[in-house]
């Protein structure tokens, strides 16, 4: 299964699943990272990481470490 | 007869939302400017409590941090939930709860309505940055919502101070109503198991849990509730209960996320339009800019390196007009005084330690300026973006950026902005490396050792001079230390998973006046009022230890003599020769009576400890005056060589004095390993009392700032001892 971390710039995915019961998954489905939710890659910081995503129809900067959480398709 | 009713109580309003929805300027536009800001007991949480009037009602507002869910993992997170449940015993129980939604962001910020609908208390639902909303086309029926539901709703433009009005009505009518009851988003497997757990509860004597702990017992998995409830074997209970609602259906902790957002979607249906796709407004093409790869950095190092200059330029003239204040307050009040303890005291001790507090105020209040000017806007949040990679090799996040670096100029202020850091592991690692940073306090110290000592040597064509060299390394030693200290501590006493750093980038929008006037007025104030006190108290303490015991009376007789003469008008040669022979007289004078003070005592008794640094008892002394504040031993110095008071970094006859101290044997004290080892103690020293005052405040707990106090000490003694032990072996 393809993970958050893997678009490129400009791809969009469809949320699958996010693993863990920890505090980063459970703030990631806080933030609306929901299954079935429509998420796109907008482009990396400077340095490689974060990376800022689309959902929801707001701007929301991911870790690579956390992006990797999210399954999608 | 006219019926007096007793005025009634005043009612308890709280105000909750995420992050960048303007609750910061609807909060003082409802309640103005005075607002009481402190901590809550305990924490690190800001208390921001103000009070607004509709017709014959008062009402308290209670400001809680910004906050994207009411899931409490730590002590911090835990207060908003027990504000909203009444069990805060400093703040009123509340009456009505304001939540305020960000219009453009509807979606999400209905996560936290959602849990907040869960309390069983009034709402009343603002739908704020209206504009923004409508600008990127999104169209909300407000009274389609407010229907579905079941609450007022009403729109609003904080900035333009649109729709305050009725909202103030809405708020104090909100208050006389029971909330409607209402079906819970989760299932029916759920709701019995919180009904099973409160009976398992009750049996074990904790009666009256709360509903909505209830929940957040089942669905937190290892949340702060279930961590802090003392029942031993909660833990194996709460799993057997998890453990059956998954078989159920309703695994935790992603049922929550997953029906809450799923009754969002059925209560926004047909209520909110969007346009189809989201067209680029103003916003995203600044962004476009301001995080690119090369545009963005280049940028941001600018912006970085203008907000340091400023503080170190701009502050430098209202700093020096806070010394010629000092100056003149200390002559008209000491004018008034006869000669003697008193004087000495209200001048030395009390005027002084009071302009040791006011120096710092144009610093802050000008990094404060930036800070929430930068903070308003949305460009903070891009700041910790781009400059997260960096910080994550000493295990921080990009949000420790902007505290470390205005650090440079001065730890105070820069403590103090470490509030924007919620992750409470990651904001005490970087308030305790902050004063690490080479404050501008520290630079006459550098600039005095490095020109007397080190040849003007010149490099690269005469572009870079030793000296210079000497205090580019000086400044960067402390940042240089705090990588592995902020390792250290990340790793030992900070140890704990990493914070999520998942962050919004809010739109940027124009910065609102009145937020940033008094978000910079409630940080000056709460420094020159809560740090101010303790700051004067330690002065006045170093100038006891200084003056007493010893009879001053011969000082001061000379003091008059030197007045009366200088202030007659005859100009003569042998007038200016008495002049100078009787200010000599007095400074040596001056000197003796430190020299037998208790702190001259003192520096005696700790020669033997500073010894191996290579220092007399003189920069002993000098160094243990100056732990209220550091730039203090340039005065020191200058009075223990017995130049008079008012002396300056510059001075050539302090440099000249310094160059040919000797130690009673002749032997010259100062050498190139001695004024490293001052340099180096100096670098990573506590000396200054507001930062570890700050630092006391920031954290509400005296441990820290002792912690930094004793590790800063000790490595400064370490540094300094290795400096000079390695220096005169290669001398």
């Amino acid at each position: 299964m393809k993970t958050l971390d893997a678009l490129k710039q400009g791809d969009r995915a469809r949320i699958v699943e996010i693993s863990g019961d920890d505090a980063v998954a459970v703030r990631l489905m806080e933030m609306g990272l929901i299954e079935g939710e429509e998420i796109e890659h907008l482009g990396a910081a400077p340095l490689g990481d974060p990376v800022e995503f689309l959902i929801r129809g707001y701007r929301l900067s991911l870790r690579i470490a956390e992006a990797r959480r999210v399954q999608v398709q | 007869m006219a019926v007096v009713t007793p005025p009634a109580k005043p009612l308890t309003a709280v105000l909750i939302g995420n992050p960048n929805t303007g609750k910061s300027t609807l909060f003082s536009a409802l309640s103005g400017f005075h607002a009481l800001t402190g901590n809550f007991p305990g924490v690190t949480v800001e208390k921001k409590i103000g009070r607004m009037k509709c017709g014959d009602s008062t009402v308290d507002l209670v400001d809680l941090p910004g906050t994207y869910s009411l899931a409490p993992r730590t002590l911090d997170e835990m207060v908003a939930v027990n504000v909203l449940l009444g069990r805060q015993a400093d703040v009123g129980t509340p009456d009505v709860v304001i939540c305020i939604v960000d219009a453009s962001n509807i979606e999400r910020n209905l996560y936290l309505v959602s849990q907040v609908l869960d309390l069983a208390l009034p709402v009343v639902v603002v739908l704020n940055m209206a504009d923004v909303a409508a600008g990127h086309g999104i169209k909300i029926d407000e009274h389609a919502l407010s229907q579905r539901l079941g609450l007022p709703v009403l729109k609003t433009e904080a900035h333009r101070r649109r729709g305050i009005e009725p909202l103030r009505e809405m708020i104090v009518n909100a208050a006389a109503t029971r909330p409607a009851s209402r079906p819970s988003v989760f299932p029916l497997v759920f709701t019995a198991e919180c009904e099973k757990l409160n009976e398992w509860l009750t049996q074990r004597g904790h009666t009256d849990t709360p509903p909505y702990l209830l929940e957040r017992l089942l669905l937190d998995v290892g949340g702060y509730v279930e961590s802090h409830l003392m029942q031993h074997d909660l833990k194996s209970y709460l799993a057997d209960a998890r453990h059956r609602l998954a078989e159920q259906g309703c695994k935790v902790p992603a049922a929550e996320a997953r029906l809450r957002y799923a009754w969002v979607k059925q209560v926004l249906d047909g209520v909110v339009v969007k346009p189809v796709s989201r067209a680029a407004t103003f916003s995203d093409k600044v962004d476009s800019y301001l995080t690119h790869r090369y545009v963005g950095m280049l940028f941001f190092v600018v912006l970085m390196f203008a907000m340091f200059q400023a503080i170190y330029t701009w502050a430098k003239p209202l700093m020096d007009l806070c010394k010629e204040a000092q100056a003149w307050v200390a002559d008209s009040v000491g004018g008034l005084l006869p000669l003697g303890m008193v004087h000495s005291l209200v001048v030395d001790g009390v005027i002084a330690g009071m302009g040791a507090v006011l120096i710092f105020l144009p610093q802050i209040v000008i990094l404060f300026l930036f800070i929430a000017l930068l903070e308003d806007c949305g460009y903070m949040a891009r700041a910790a973006f781009l400059v997260d990679r960096l910080m994550t090799k000493v295990g921080l996040s990009g949000k420790s950026f902007v505290p470390l670096m205005s650090s440079f100029a001065c730890a105070v202020p820069g403590i103090m902005a470490t509030r924007v850091i919620e992750n409470r592991r990651d904001r005490m690692t970087t308030i305790l490396v902050a004063p690490l940073m080479s404050c501008s306090a520290r630079q006459p110290v550098y600039f005095l050792l490095a020109t007397a000592f080190f040849p003007a040597t010149a490099y690269l064509g005469g572009w870079i001079e030793l000296p210079s060299i000497v205090m580019f390394a000086m400044t960067f030693l402390g940042a240089a230390v705090a990588v592995p200290i902020a390792w250290l501590l990340k790793n030992t006493w900070f140890k704990g998973e990493t914070p999520p750093f998942v962050m919004e980038l809010p739109s940027y929008k124009w910065p609102s006046p009145r937020v940033v006037f008094s978000r910079v007025y409630d940080r000056s104030k709460a420094f020159v009022v809560r740090a101010g006190t303790l700051i004067l108290a330690t002065s006045v303490l170093v100038w006891w230890a200084g003056y007493f015991p010893g009879d001053h009376s011969r000082v001061d007789a000379l003091e008059l003599e030197i007045e009366k003469l200088s202030g007659t008008a005859a100009d003569d040669v042998q007038q200016s020769a008495r002049l100078a022979q009787l200010t000599h007289e007095q400074n040596v004078l001056r000197s003796e009576l430190l020299e037998h003070s208790l702190l001259g005592r003192f520096g005696k008794t700790i020669e033997p400890i500073v010894k191996p640094l290579g220092w007399d008892w003189r920069i002993g002394v000098a160094t243990v005056a100056s732990f209220p504040a550091r730039e203090v031993i340039i005065g020191t110095l200058g009075t223990i060589y017995s130049l008079g008071e008012g002396v300056e970094a510059e001075d050539k006859s302090l440099t000249e004095e310094i160059q040919d101290a000797t130690w009673p044997d002749g032997r010259k004290v100062y050498n190139i390993p001695v004024a490293v080892s001052i340099m180096v103690f100096f670098a990573l020293c506590a000396q200054c009392a507001s930062t570890l005052m700050v630092i006391r405040r920031e954290t509400n707990s005296w441990l820290y700032a002792a912690f930094t106090f004793v590790y800063m000490t000790t490595l400064a003694y370490l540094g300094a001892l290795a400096a000079y032990q390695i220096g005169i072996r290669l001398n």
